[in-house]
């Protein structure tokens, strides 16, 4: 694709350092979860870099951004600092969430990130929630909600969507289709495997992209957040991907082939943006220096994890009940 | 003072604190154009419009978690379920979303969102429409749970759960909206904290405990006791989630004895919870074992003659009164 038609090379720098930093964040992330230093739950991003971070290339600072467990490609592309996405995962007191939340629930208010949401399905419902509050108060800013494949056959997609399009709220309904809802093919949960025909039945645009470049991606999203910016509506986006890595880090991934993986990663999103740069005559030079800042990002941020201190019983006492009125984030 | 009835409180409240502040809005099903499927919201389409109260299709669980997203960055929504019954799709919503999203988020988002309704049994609407649901939500660490009984404490309540950084549950009775009561004269405006039970009536005998249509029923029992020369102080905690058990501690350090009347089922929730700690903290000044009356531990038959032996009754009040005072009924 042309540099004139997509992103700038600036941009487009941007966009690779984010998604190689989300690459890494990961590994190390899993590396780490081997070595018990996170519990729970670790659902990793792997592969699916490009969505995200195309969709925020289009998108402003004052945006809302809701999504699922998957989550930590988000927090990062939206801003919030390796530091404090490794110490959340460590489950320490400097993490972005304090260590409630852990992988699953990452938040970050100053970077108008509304979670990181556990329960399938149920943020596609809450999302619509700040784009009626833009709407209400009229605003333009627009809402960004991520699910998956899977999500789409529980009640909670289906309501969120069904009321921000009868009610005309500024939201992207991005339907991250990775082929797999845990350990189970689309082919067993959908009857119908085009999950962008869905919107055809809220009467709201819908469209279906690959999601391994991030250009192109990022291309797509920008008609659609104007077009909720001017006060339209909402868009489904159904975005064609694949996580390299099993659905968590607990999941042995037996239900496809290593074949299969092999050959999904000839479309890796990191490589497919860095083989761009390269084409754009950027040298090799300085993405190895973008690269060894990144590396040098990461190393910190696990560092910082492993020193810090994990939250106290007294804070979590405080974290039951807001104090009305005293609210240090406004 | 002046008298309303409980529906006109609870509409006074959403009015005066959508007048004060912009970022209170309503919505639910029929809350506008229907005039409200009980006429509490009555007017308020015709005052307000319609960006501010918000008819809903049926969908709960959608309007709930819109409801909770909008708190989350900044408005101050009042989400009405028809009754509580319909709450049960929302559930998750209200569970894993509102009551969990300030911690979750390490104190980055308040949920401050209202969500409001008549609970419990109406009148011979059966098994799926008679649901007590204050102990599914009294159970909810991060909720706030309001139980009132009377038109002032209804107003009152409901203007301090609108201005609470927290979501509040907000249990009103289809019984209870007839029900007339004082209120503060306009002009003159009153919050009533959570977790401030109220002394109805004072006694010497028996502390009653009991919030929402029970309250009625016990204060009519403790009316025909006081002819047979019983003298019951009667307590209705007002807010069973934060729940102000000192003032019935309190109390039965003075009577010795206990009656707790509720509509929910026995197993669990604020009746078993008050029982819980009256004898953890009045263990000494118990003569007799703290009882209660409460619904029948079957689903809500429609024929009306079963229905009142499920629901207590001003008779079984009486009852267990007596029981614990050792005489006769
Ligand atoms: C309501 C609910 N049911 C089940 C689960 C357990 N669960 C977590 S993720 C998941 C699969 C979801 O797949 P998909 O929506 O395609 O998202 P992906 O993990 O592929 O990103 C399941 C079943 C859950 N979290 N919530
Ligand atoms: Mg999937």
């Amino acid at each position: 694709m042309e540099d004139s038609l997509l992103l700038k090379k600036d941009e487009l720098l941007t966009l690779y350092k984010k998604m190689f930093l989300i690459r890494r964040f990961e590994e190390e992330a899993a590396r780490a979860y081997a070595q018990g230093k996170i519990g729970g739950f670790l659902h990793l991003y792997i592969g699916q870099e490009a969505v995200a971070m195309g969709a925020i290339a289009c998108m402003r600072p004052d945006d809302y951004f809701v999504t699922t467990y998957r989550d930590h490609g988000v927090a990062l592309g939206r801003g919030m600092t390796a530091r404090a996405c490794m110490a959340e995962l460590f489950g320490k007191v400097t993490g972005c969430s304090k260590g409630f939340g852990g992988s699953m629930h990452m938040f970050d208010r100053p970077n108008n990130f509304l979670g990181g949401h556990g329960i399938v399905g149920a943020h596609v419902s809450l999302a619509a929630g700040p784009a009626f509050k833009a709407k209400y108060m009229g605003e333009d800013r627009i809402t960004m909600c991520f699910f998956g494949d899977g999500a789409t056959n529980i009640g909670g997609f289906h309501e969120g969507i069904s009321l921000a399009a009868l009610w005309k709220l500024p939201i992207i309904f991005v339907c991250e289709n990775n082929q797999y809802s845990m350990g189970t093919p689309i082919s067993r949960t959908a009857a119908q495997p085009e999950f962008w025909k869905k919107a055809e039945g809220y009467n709201i645009p819908g469209f279906r992209i690959d999601g391994h470049d991030v250009r192109e991606v990022a291309e797509k999203f920008k008609e659609p957040i104007a077009r909720a910016r001017r006060g339209e509506g909402p868009t489904f986006i159904e975005v064609v991907t694949y996580r390299y890595r099993g659905h968590s880090m607990s999941d042995p991934g037996k239900y496809r082939t290593a074949a299969e993986v092999e050959e999904r990663k000839k479309q890796d999103p990191v490589r497919i943006a860095r083989d761009a740069l390269l084409e754009m005559k950027v040298k090799e030079e300085e993405l190895a220096k973008i690269d060894a800042l990144v590396e040098e990002e990461v190393a910190d941020a696990v560092k910082f994890a492993d020193e810090s201190d994990p939250p106290d019983e007294a804070l979590m006492h405080s974290l039951t009940l807001a104090k009305t009125g005293e609210d240090p984030y406004a | 003072m002046r008298e309303i009835n409980y529906r006109t409180a609870v509409r006074e409240a959403m009015v005066e604190e959508m007048m004060r502040d912009e970022r209170v809005c309503l919505m639910g099903e029929e809350v506008g154009h229907y005039q409200g499927a009980y006429k509490v919201t009555e007017g308020m389409l015709e005052k307000f419009g319609e960006r501010r109260v918000v008819d809903t299709p049926i969908a709960e669980f959608g309007f709930a978690g819109v409801g909770i997203g909008a708190a989350m960055v900044g408005l101050r929504p009042i989400v009405e379920f028809m009754t509580w019954n319909f709450s049960a799709v929302a559930f998750d919503q209200i569970l894993n979303n509102a009551a969990k999203l300030y911690q979750m988020s390490g104190g980055q988002y308040r949920v401050p969102v209202v969500f409001r309704g008549p609970n419990g049994a109406a009148r011979q609407v059966a098994a799926q429409h008679s649901h007590s649901m204050d102990p599914f939500y009294v159970n909810i660490p991060g909720l706030h749970v309001c139980a009132p009984s009377t038109p002032r404490d209804a107003k009152g309540l409901l203007k301090t759960a609108i201005r609470d950084d927290n979501p509040v549950i907000f249990l009103e009775g289809e019984t209870l909206y007839a029900v007339k009561g004082e209120v503060p004269d306009e002009g003159v405006e009153e919050l009533i904290p959570f977790g401030q039970a109220r002394i109805a009536q004072e006694g010497t005998d028996v502390t009653l405990v009991a919030w929402g249509r029970p309250y009625h029923t016990a204060m009519q029992a403790a009316e025909s006791l006081a002819k047979e020369g019983i003298s019951c102080e009667v307590i209705d905690p007002r807010t069973l989630r934060p729940l102000d058990h000192r003032t019935v501690v309190e109390s039965v350090k003075k009577t010795n004895r206990c009656v707790i009347v509720h509509e929910h089922w026995e197993h669990g929730g604020t009746g078993a919870q008050l029982v819980d700690l009256v004898q953890r903290e009045a263990f000494d000044y118990l003569d007799a074992p703290v009882l209660r009356v409460h619904n029948q531990d079957v689903s809500m038959p429609y024929a009306v003659n079963l229905e009142n032996t499920v629901l207590p009754t001003v008779e079984r009040v009486v009852d267990a009164v007596k029981k614990t005072l050792y005489v006769a009924s």
